[in-house]
């Protein structure tokens, strides 16, 4: 009798114990199903939102590390790095990628590897203060959880923006649950590329026209804030061996004024960095504005993006001591098989172009037999 | 119930009668809580009272318990009465 | 700290942790360090206004009861010896010096609430006189008003009268009244609490009991649900209704109307349901605020369920206490004398209700949108008392009051008289009001209610169809009601069942509510006044 008893208490306990177990898990894994469902996928037109994430695909033993924003990652290309010199590269960056957000990265990525170089681009230092909430998801929601994510969401907000909506997107997301979209469904689980090794890839051209010279500012000095990073920068690569380097994209504009040149000259020298401003070099890069800018100036498309590799690979190899990493099987492997997407996207590319052209070209030959 | 408390009940059933003329004031005991009696009536109530008996029912004696029935309405006016005697 | 911010939720969490794992005999003292560190939050000078209130209130209720006590003693040794004259004149001297007392107590509170709230609004219409006569203008002071001023003042001073009427006995110790006064959940926009209701819970000793406290998250949660799904997501479009009137007329005076209505209800009952769900789940008992206003028959049984604790609080300490006062007892018998028995007997409910109307008015607000609002009420309530007999005529001679269509015929129309007269909470002054109220019936166009012009509110479709949604969740709860508490119900439902309804609000509240980036944080509306 008193062992019956026993028995179905145990029974009604076991079965408390499984109602709440699977109470929780069926909330918690609705919730984590709701919240991938509603996060913006950037699979197509705004891709920049998507970058960040994919680093954690790769095969983390690179030689070089490229961290900044656009200046980067639409015109560098790691594919020409290879090919040309065997330099095993990868950028780490997002659009408006601001210099906190880049250092936190920074940060996470030696988590993971400990590049030989680490290239940063330093428009960016002009910004001080955070700037936008969109921008700053489409960094910072690639991220994976770590201390270095919640400090550089920190060191992001804005006014209105609140940790918890990075830690629980669904938060700041909720809105989109009537405007869903079929990508948000077919990218529920798996995402495709959008870079090549961080680099965004486009073959069109638009020429640039005159480039506006910037407006006086009043005061042409670097933030403090600006600096502070750009100084922890410098220490954290110290203190894991990793050579930094500065450079200035070659893009036209925004303006790269004459005075922010002389202040990272300034503290390149200070710090004993290297600094390239390839805004100094476009002729010996072999830039032509008139043919290798999809934006007028702005951002370099792929046939200007190769040219500034070929250039800076050089650099790489000779004053940064990089050597050729041919002949690592795995890393042979892995490289034939991005190149293969790599040239398969530009031929994508170049016929949906084509096909555009001809599109416009018999619009423009209608609109004239109506004429 | 003596004389004088007859009185009293009967005279009160009387002022309630004609602000409700068909409630049953003789066994309803809940004119408050029920919603028969509201804030008008008891003002109304108040005031034929001071002008018939002679007595003044302040502020702080209305509450649901002294007005929920007719019986005890008639009880605070006998002991209103009783006291200033 | 908005009940619907993160850092409220966070507050709340804290709290509710600290307030099961400390020894029970902590609990209160706690609540106290709790409610002050909120309002500390929100600003810490504050903290200063509800301390003066606290201790003003305190001492004047205690003084009054020592004096009462003193009296009493010294009366009853004294009895033997006096007549009934001198027992009636000592007793009235007594009570005269005890109102004084009272006196004090009021007037310096009603004093700090006059010169915080109704400076300005005082100024501003001594400067409009000044212009009629061509004088100077004086200028507006800069004073912070403490947020939930009028409603802790209100409940303190309902204690204070209570106390002076020997309701019950006067708190003992200042640091239990204080809670008394300050209890968070309460503070900011009610519900204004008797103390013999609240102190029966505030301050005994709580055990972590799963059903009080499910019963509480729940109601929270109901009260996100109405505050952030349906307030905040048809607030965009209210707004813009009331303050561009030179493109919303018409028709569109009637939708603005209608969605304030349902903004307003949604807000304010929200709001108390999260407040006395917050109270519940530490195991505190607040009175009811709300019993289904919208389905009165009349505009007197709708104050009687709507916003109830301020109705009561009105009625008792200002309807009864003027109406029931000897000099009005005697302009009741002077009118009846000289006016007739039909008249003489309406005067002074007439005059007591002006003044708590008016009172109610300018509670709600400084200005005079607020004090034509209350005697709008004033002015609905009277009229439907004086018809009340032709009414009850109609309705025993043709049987309608039973049916079903007569009573949504009365519910429909309360809701759109309440809903008319509330037009002054909406618009910037009392002209105005009156001309968009005349443009509701003149510039009324068909097309007002087309979709392309309710797509020009400010809300897209998607925004429709979740208030529509919400809507009808809201009415059926409400139905729901009649047949008892709608969390009981849900207690007696199979587990599976009560997981569903638990989560699917949760969810609804997670995804659908308008908050966050992209919908402008809104206060709730109760919290000015």
């Amino acid at each position: 009798m008193k062992d019956n008893a026993k028995k179905k208490l145990k029974k009604v306990k076991l079965k408390q114990i499984f109602t709440a177990v699977l109470s929780v898990t069926l909330v918690l894994s609705g919730l984590w199903l709701i919240q991938a469902l509603l996060m913006p996928k950037y699979m197509h037109g705004i891709v920049e939102g998507a970058m960040i994430a994919e680093y954690y695909e790769e095969e983390k033993n690179h030689d070089v590390i490229f961290i900044g924003d656009c200046e980067l990652y639409e015109n560098i290309s790691p594919a020409v790095l290879w090919k040309e010199y065997g330099i095993n590269s990868y950028i780490r960056g997002s659009a408006q990628q601001l210099i906190w957000q880049s250092y936190y990265l920074m940060e996470e990525t030696f988590r993971y590897e400990k590049p030989k170089v680490v290239v940063f681009n330093v428009l960016s230092m002009q910004y001080n203060t955070p700037q936008s909430e969109a921008y700053n998801r489409m960094t910072l929601d690639g991220m994976r959880l770590s201390s270095s994510k919640i400090k550089a969401v920190q060191a992001s907000m804005t006014d209105e923006e609140h940790l918890i909506e990075y830690l629980f997107p669904i938060l700041r997301y909720h809105s989109r649950a009537l405007e869903l979209e079929k990508d948000d469904f077919t990218y529920l689980f798996h995402k495709d590329k959008v870079t090549h090794n961080g680099y965004y890839m486009r073959v069109d051209v638009k020429p640039a026209g005159t480039v506006p010279k910037g407006r006086p500012l009043g005061d042409y000095s670097f933030g403090e804030l600006a600096y502070t990073y750009l100084d922890k920068m410098t220490a954290l690569c110290e203190e894991n061996g990793v050579e930094l380097v500065l450079v200035k994209a070659p893009s036209l504009y925004p303006y790269w004024y004459e005075e922010w040149d002389e202040q990272i000259i300034d503290y390149a020298d200070r710090h004993n960095l290297k600094y390239y401003n390839f805004l100094d070099v476009t002729e010996e890069i072999g830039l032509d504005f008139q043919t290798d800018t999809y934006d007028g100036g702005l951002h370099l498309n792929l046939s200007g993006a190769e040219k500034l590799s070929y250039y800076f690979g050089k650099i790489l190899i000779e004053e940064c001591h990089l050597s050729s990493r041919r002949g690592e099987k795995a890393l042979e492997a892995s490289w034939e098989k991005k190149l293969k997407s790599y040239y398969e996207e530009i031929k994508n590319q170049e016929e949906q172009l084509s096909q555009k052209e001809k599109l416009s070209q018999e619009d423009n030959l209608y609109q004239k037999d109506n004429l | 119930m003596d004389k004088f408390n007859e009185g009293i009940y009967l005279e009160l059933l009387e002022i309630l009668q004609n602000l409700h003329p068909d409630v049953d004031f003789t066994i309803n005991k809940e004119l408050v809580d029920a919603g028969i009696l509201d804030s008008f009536d008891i003002v109304t109530l108040v005031s034929d009272i001071a002008d018939i008996f002679d007595v003044t029912i302040s502020a702080d004696e209305i509450i649901p318990e002294n007005f929920n029935s007719a019986s005890a309405l008639a009880e605070l006016i006998k002991i209103k009465l009783e006291d200033e005697e | 700290m908005l009940f619907t911010s993160y850092e409220f939720l966070l507050f709340l969490g804290i709290v509710f942790l600290l307030y099961y794992i400390i020894p029970k005999k902590l609990q209160w003292p706690f609540l106290l360090l709790a409610s002050y560190l909120f309002y500390f939050i929100a600003n810490p000078w504050y903290l200063l206004y509800i301390m003066a209130t606290t201790i003003t209130v305190y001492i004047t209720a205690r003084a009054i009861e020592r004096k009462k006590e003193r009296f009493k003693d010294w009366y009853n040794s004294q009895k033997k010896q006096l007549d009934r004259e001198q027992k009636k004149l000592l007793k009235e001297k007594e009570k005269k010096k005890e109102f004084h007392l009272l006196l004090l107590g009021l007037l310096l509170n009603l004093g700090i609430l006059a010169v915080v709230k109704y400076t300005n609004f005082a100024i501003s219409n001594i400067n409009s006189l000044f212009q009629l006569f061509g004088g100077t203008e004086i200028s507006f002071i800069n004073i912070i008003v403490p947020m939930g001023i009028s409603f802790y003042t209100f409940q303190s001073l309902g204690y204070l009268i209570d106390i002076y009427y020997g309701k019950y006995n006067a708190e003992k110790n200042p640091f239990r009244f204080a809670l008394f006064v300050s209890f968070f959940p309460q503070l900011v926009q009610g519900p204004i609490s008797r103390f013999n209701d609240l102190s029966k819970s505030l301050f005994e000793q709580h055990k972590v009991e799963w059903k009080t406290i499910s019963f509480g998250l729940e109601r929270i949660l109901w009260g996100f649900f109405k505050k952030l799904v349906i307030a905040d997501r048809i607030l965009p479009a209210v707004n813009l209704i009331i303050h561009d009137t030179d493109t919303y007329k018409g028709g569109f005076v009637l939708i603005g109307m209608l969605f304030y209505a349902l903004e307003l209800y949604a807000d304010f009952t929200g709001g108390i349901d999260i407040t006395i769900g917050t109270a519940q789940t530490l195991g505190i008992h607040i009175t009811e605020n709300f019993k289904r206003p919208y389905f009165s028959k009349n505009i007197k049984e709708y104050w009687k369920r709507w916003h109830i604790t301020m109705g009561t609080w009105f009625t008792d300490y200002i309807f009864y206490p003027i109406s029931v006062c000897q000099p009005m007892l005697k302009i009741n018998k002077f009118s009846r004398k000289h006016f007739g028995n039909i008249i003489g007997k309406r005067v002074s409910v007439y005059l007591s209700s002006f003044v708590v109307w008016f009172t109610t008015g300018i509670w709600h607000g400084a200005s005079w949108n607020f004090i034509v609002w209350g005697l709008g009420n004033f002015v609905v309530i009277m009229i439907s008392q004086e018809f009340e007999p032709l009414y009850e005529r109609f309705h025993k001679r043709f049987h309608v009051s039973d049916k079903l269509y007569y009573r949504m015929f009365q519910v429909i129309r309360t809701v759109l008289l309440m809903s008319c007269l509330r037009m002054f909470d909406c618009y910037r002054d009392v002209p105005l009001t009156f001309r968009m109220f005349g443009s509701m019936f003149a510039d009324f166009q068909v097309s007002n209610f087309s979709r392309e012009s309710f797509l020009s509110l400010g809300l897209a479709g998607f925004d429709y169809l979740i208030l529509a949604v919400g809507l009808i969740i809201l009415v059926t709860v409400s139905l729901l009601q009649r047949k008892g508490s709608v969390r009981e119900q849900i207690a007696d439902m199979k587990a599976p069942c009560r997981f569903v309804v638990w989560y699917g609000l949760f969810l609804a509240v997670l995804v659908f509510g308008a908050y966050g980036i992209g919908y402008d944080a809104s206060q709730f509306i109760y919290n000015q006044f």
